[in-house]
């Protein structure tokens, strides 16, 4: 007895993924006063982005569930 | 206050029935919540609203509440979501009216006493982690403990888990699962029992004897109809597996249960040699769980808990809830479902091995360690291997572990040192730009 598909994104261990959109990008490394190969990294092979349509140089949005802060944002870029 | 009597005063105080029916409701929209809100300040005025949000308002299902007098107050000040809804929650309980002045003054209070928590840029976090880890370390027991029940699975506890995590082991001394299930199965024993037969490695030795005779040169199956029965499977599905470990098999049903392959023109060894080989084939069941235990959980649904580990497999099996199952191995985690669920699988599995052993690590310093592991895109360990052999400084690197083969490799290389981290500006005796000692000062002309 097997599933036809598996959905790993409904698993409770993967948070919530969004591709950002240039300009939130640059929102983003404004603030923060940072490059883009500063940000923590995420690879475009990764289960949790797949047929996402994100390529090498995208920035990914994700909501985490924070044990301290309740939700939190966090970013990665993606790498090959 | 009860919703129930809430709604009863609401009623009396003469707001429409179908308000307060929407009140009653378990879980409210925050789109309805604002209507609700806008219908009660038209129909009592705005004294009540509060008071009447405040007595429902912990029902409402979005984090970000943003209702009442006291939650829109609360919603301005700049603290984590977390400690508005906590806020919020304790204002609620206080009974007298609060003035706009201490409800000022107190959230002010709140965001100041948040901002002095805030930890100071160039602090160095890394290093206080590893304290706040380390040190409850000392106190951790070194040996492996078994799981609650009487002959259950062994887990490595302790020390030694704590260790196999940071390192970001690949084998695992005990890799588990915990398999949760669908509703339809969580609630029967026997049903779950069935799945737990899915997933457990059956092999041929398990339900069968398996003897290979030199006198007529082949191998002789006899299967075990009780174990048969107690696993599920046909004897059908049997023969098939071993007709399927090889086209040139000549299988012959002899009947009652027994299996006889015929071994022609071989030698004695090739016969010992497919006898192991029929043993160790797997009729049923996931390669590498090797066992799989029905515990029924305090909140009374019964869950699964395997020796051995094959997350992707299981979660394609029917009836397992692919949504809650994990496994104690990070990097298949990392594998299946990603590195955001790797990292979120150290910070569970680390607190939860701490907290075994009665210890109280904040959670910040866990949270560092798995955003530090899971940087680059994949589990790297703590260690000579990750993120320490991977440091910029040559000084920093041969100052950790193997001291000689970073020199002579930075020395082959031609590597310069920046200077820039903390081991390496206590190696040549200069002040570690750090807390405050990055800052610099410069007096005013």
């Amino acid at each position: 007895m097997k599933k036809e598909t598996l959905s790993i994104l409904e698993h409770e261990l993967v948070p919530e993924h969004v591709l950002m959109d240039e300009s939130e990008v640059k929102e983003l490394l404004d603030k923060y006063k940072i490059r883009r190969v500063q940000l923590p990294k995420i690879k475009v092979s990764d289960p949790a982005i797949n047929g996402m349509g994100a390529e090498v140089g995208d920035v990914v949005e994700i909501t985490r569930q924070s044990r301290t802060a309740g939700k939190a944002l966090s970013f990665r870029l993606v790498i090959g | 206050m009860e919703i129930k009597t809430a709604a009863e005063e609401l009623k009396k105080s003469g707001v429409d029935e179908e308000i307060v029916e929407l009140i009653k409701e378990e879980f409210i929209s925050v789109a309805l919540a604002t209507e609700i809100e806008e219908q009660l300040e038209m129909q009592v005025g705005q004294p009540y609203v509060d008071d009447i949000i405040l007595m429902f308002g912990r029902e409402v299902e979005s984090e970000e509440l943003n209702l009442g007098r006291i939650g829109r107050e609360v919603n301005k000040i700049k603290v984590p979501v977390k400690i508005k809804n906590e806020l919020r929650q304790k204002l609620r309980v206080v009974k007298t009216k609060l003035s706009k002045e201490k409800l000022d003054a107190i959230l002010a209070a709140v965001e100041q006493k948040y901002e002095e928590a805030q930890v100071e840029p160039r602090e160095a976090v890394g290093i206080v982690a590893a304290q706040s880890i380390g040190e409850p370390g000392t106190q951790m027991t070194m040996r492996t403990f078994h799981y609650a029940g009487v002959g259950a699975i062994y887990i490595t506890l302790g020390l030694p888990r704590i260790i196999e995590i940071v390192d970001a082991r690949k084998k695992l001394s005990t890799p588990t699962m915990k398999v949760k299930l669908v509703s339809e199965f969580a609630s029967e024993r026997n049903k779950a029992e069935k799945i737990a037969m899915e997933i457990e490695e059956t092999h041929i030795r398990d339900i069968a004897k398996v003897k290979a005779a030199i006198e007529d040169m082949s191998v002789w199956i006899v299967l075990n109809a009780k174990e048969l029965k107690r696993r599920y499977i046909m004897s059908e599905e049997v023969e098939q597996t071993i007709q399927d470990i090889g086209t040139a098999l000549l299988v012959e049903v002899v009947g009652g249960g027994k299996l006889r392959i015929h071994v022609k023109d071989k030698s004695y060894h090739d016969l010992l040699r497919l006898e192991a080989k029929v043993s160790t084939t797997l009729v049923k069941g996931i390669g590498g769980i090797k066992r799989a235990l029905v515990r029924r959980d305090p909140s009374g649904e019964y869950v699964l808990y395997t020796e051995g580990s094959a997350l992707k497999k299981v979660l394609k099996v029917d009836g397992v809830d692919s949504g809650r199952t994990t496994t104690n191995n990070i990097n298949e985690i990392s594998d299946v479902l990603g590195i955001e669920a790797a990292r979120n699988a150290i910070i569970e599995e680390m607190a939860g091995t701490l907290d075994e052993q009665g210890l109280d690590v904040d959670p910040r310093h866990i949270t560092l360690i798995a955003d530090t592991m899971t940087m680059d895109g994949e589990v790297k360990q703590i260690g000579r291997h990750g993120i320490a052999g991977e440091k910029a400084s040559v000084l920093s690197r041969a100052a950790f572990e193997v001291t000689v083969d970073n020199l002579l490799e930075a020395a082959i290389h031609g590597e310069t040192d920046a200077l820039k981290g903390v081991t390496e500006n206590v190696i040549v005796g200069q002040p570690i730009k750090l807390g405050t000692g990055a800052i610099e000062l410069r007096a005013r002309k």
